[in-house]
């Protein structure tokens, strides 16, 4: 019983990472309609930055800050710079630029800070450690909880909060009160890149520093995503949990650790298959 | 009266095909100004081409004295144009407080916002009631009064407005058009109408303009306009 529990925990601590690095892809899916492949690999960038300042002497804190300030800006110069010549491009178009800024992203990483493997420091002590978690999953469910808090509040709250849900949801309107869309769309841009951060910086310490590191976190944010459906934030972090939870208990007691990245995969498919727009989102309907 | 909204030489298309040219036009400052004409005449894309949305607009948009050709839509929107486009511009996923803060977005003066929503409630009690409601959920009508208090959470100067009897309940067009006539009245709030409804918009009026395929081709005081043999013929049928 002990170990099941440990498993489950541990996947809930898991599951926060993917639920913030869904919640960063439903962000920006929601404003643009596009999935950004490249958000794992913007996040590792940030992490190596992070790393880089702690090597150079920085508090662990202060590295954690300069390099969300960082994912914040290069996410909106990314959009502002990049993205937005391809508005209203087609859809593989789109996909073809996100791809090609994973790869572009994935080798300057590798050519600035080398493929090898590398520890990453974690800030928290070992007494916050219990018999269930480690001080690290500790620590890093109360940062993706206090993360997805924030950017809650931001959303629900704050009069630039809301002039961002509504340049997502109808942009033309919002041009007619007065919203600067475009600047909207880069500013969610740059939030998306540092909530991706934070999961990238927890989740090194787990899964060490280099340039692939986040390729598998990816695709378990997809699937987090996808199962709480792509339109919904909430269910991007439910989903996140859940995936975490499956994904440990299933490689514990059913595939084995060597197949878990299979599992998210798994999850994908089944439902594409049975329920396109995930547990909590709505069907899109299109006229034609 | 001076002009506080001047179109001259305007000429609008969407993509290769041109549906206004050549409109001269002029709003004055605080009166009322209806567009009328058949459908397919080119109001909707006037209203459009004021606010640089949607249409190529070439020619001269002056308002308030300042030329505002070429101007980004949320810039001009800033100067005080409330714009109440076809469809409404409802933010459906977002309760009715929302909309109307978004309505008053790029104000700073907090103290004169929460009046002015004060105000708007006043005018439309029924969107009170439904504060937290999500826009999406409200009838046809209040959608409209929403919509128009949305506009008026600007404080604008100007008001654009596009067929706002459009599929509504003749009560409730009779209560949004005395609102209209209020808002004009009270604060000296300018409004260019397009409206199929040539009876209400005539009656409400102070100027009209009469246009056929982009063209106008009559203009005048609401009251020679409404007096006039073939118009009564052709838009008020009798």
């Amino acid at each position: 019983m002990d170990a099941f529990l440990h498993q489950l925990l541990s996947g809930l601590a898991n599951g926060g990472i993917y639920a913030s690095l869904a919640l960063a892809l439903v962000m920006i899916f929601q404003a643009t309609h596009h999935i950004n492949f490249a958000q794992g690999e913007q996040a590792m960038f940030s992490a190596y930055v992070a790393l880089t300042l702690i090597q150079a002497g920085l508090s662990y804190w202060a590295a954690f800050v300069i390099a969300l300030g960082f994912a914040f800006v290069s996410g909106l110069a990314i959009e502002r710079i990049l993205i937005r010549r391809f508005d209203g491009a087609p859809v593989l178009s789109v996909v073809v630029v996100f791809l090609g800024l994973w790869f572009v992203i994935n080798s300057v990483a590798g050519w600035l800070f080398t493929y090898n493997v590398q520890a990453f420091p974690t800030p928290f002590p070992d007494q916050l450690g219990s018999r269930f978690l480690s001080a690290h999953e500790i620590g890093m469910i109360a940062m993706t909880l206090m993360t997805l808090a924030l950017v809650f509040v931001f959303f629900r709250f704050t009069p630039l909060g809301l002039a961002m849900r509504a340049a997502a949801q109808n942009p033309e309107a919002s041009r007619l009160v007065g919203i600067r869309v475009g600047w909207m769309l880069a500013l969610g841009w740059g939030l998306a890149g540092a909530v991706g951060a934070v999961a990238a910086i927890m989740a090194a310490p787990i899964v060490y520093i280099e340039p692939n590191m986040m390729a598998g976190i990816l695709l378990y944010g997809f699937a987090a995503a996808l199962l709480g459906g792509i339109n919904n934030p909430w269910g991007a972090v439910i989903g996140g949990l859940l995936v975490g939870i499956i994904e440990n208990i299933a490689g514990a007691y059913v595939v084995g650790t060597e197949l878990k990245l299979s599992v998210a995969l798994v999850i994908i498919v089944v439902v594409l298959v049975t329920r396109p727009a995930g547990l909590f989102g709505y069907p899109v309907v299109t006229r034609v | 009266m001076n002009a506080l909204l001047d179109l001259k030489q305007v000429a609008a298309a969407y993509g290769a095909s041109r549906v206004i040219a050549g409109l001269d036009l002029a709003v004055a400052d605080g009166g009322i100004t209806a567009l009328l004409g058949a459908n397919g005449a080119g109001k909707t894309t006037i209203l459009r081409a004021i606010c640089n949305m949607r249409v190529r607009v070439t020619g001269e948009l002056s308002f308030s004295g300042l030329s505002i050709a070429g101007w980004q839509t949320e810039d001009i929107v800033r100067l005080g144009i409330g714009h109440v486009p076809d469809g409404r511009g409802t933010f459906v996923h977002l309760t009715v407080a929302e909309n109307l803060a978004l309505g008053a977005y790029t104000r700073r003066d907090r103290a004169e916002v929460a009046a002015d929503l004060d105000r708007v409630y006043g005018y439309f009690p029924r969107l009170k009631e439904r504060v937290a409601q999500q826009a999406g959920t409200l009838s046809g009508g209040e959608q409209q009064m929403l919509a128009i208090a949305r506009a008026l959470m600007l404080r604008p100067r100007l008001l654009l407005l596009d067929e706002p009897s459009f599929g509504l309940a003749p009560l409730v067009v009779q209560e949004i058009f005395r609102i209209l006539r209020r808002v004009n009245a009270d604060d000296g709030v300018a409004i260019l109408l397009v409206e199929q409804n040539a009876n209400l918009a005539l009656e409400l009026a102070h100027d009209v303009y009469l246009l056929e395929t982009g063209r106008v081709v009559m203009h005048g005081p609401a009251a020679r306009i409404a007096a006039d043999e073939s118009v009564r013929r052709a838009y008020l049928g009798y």
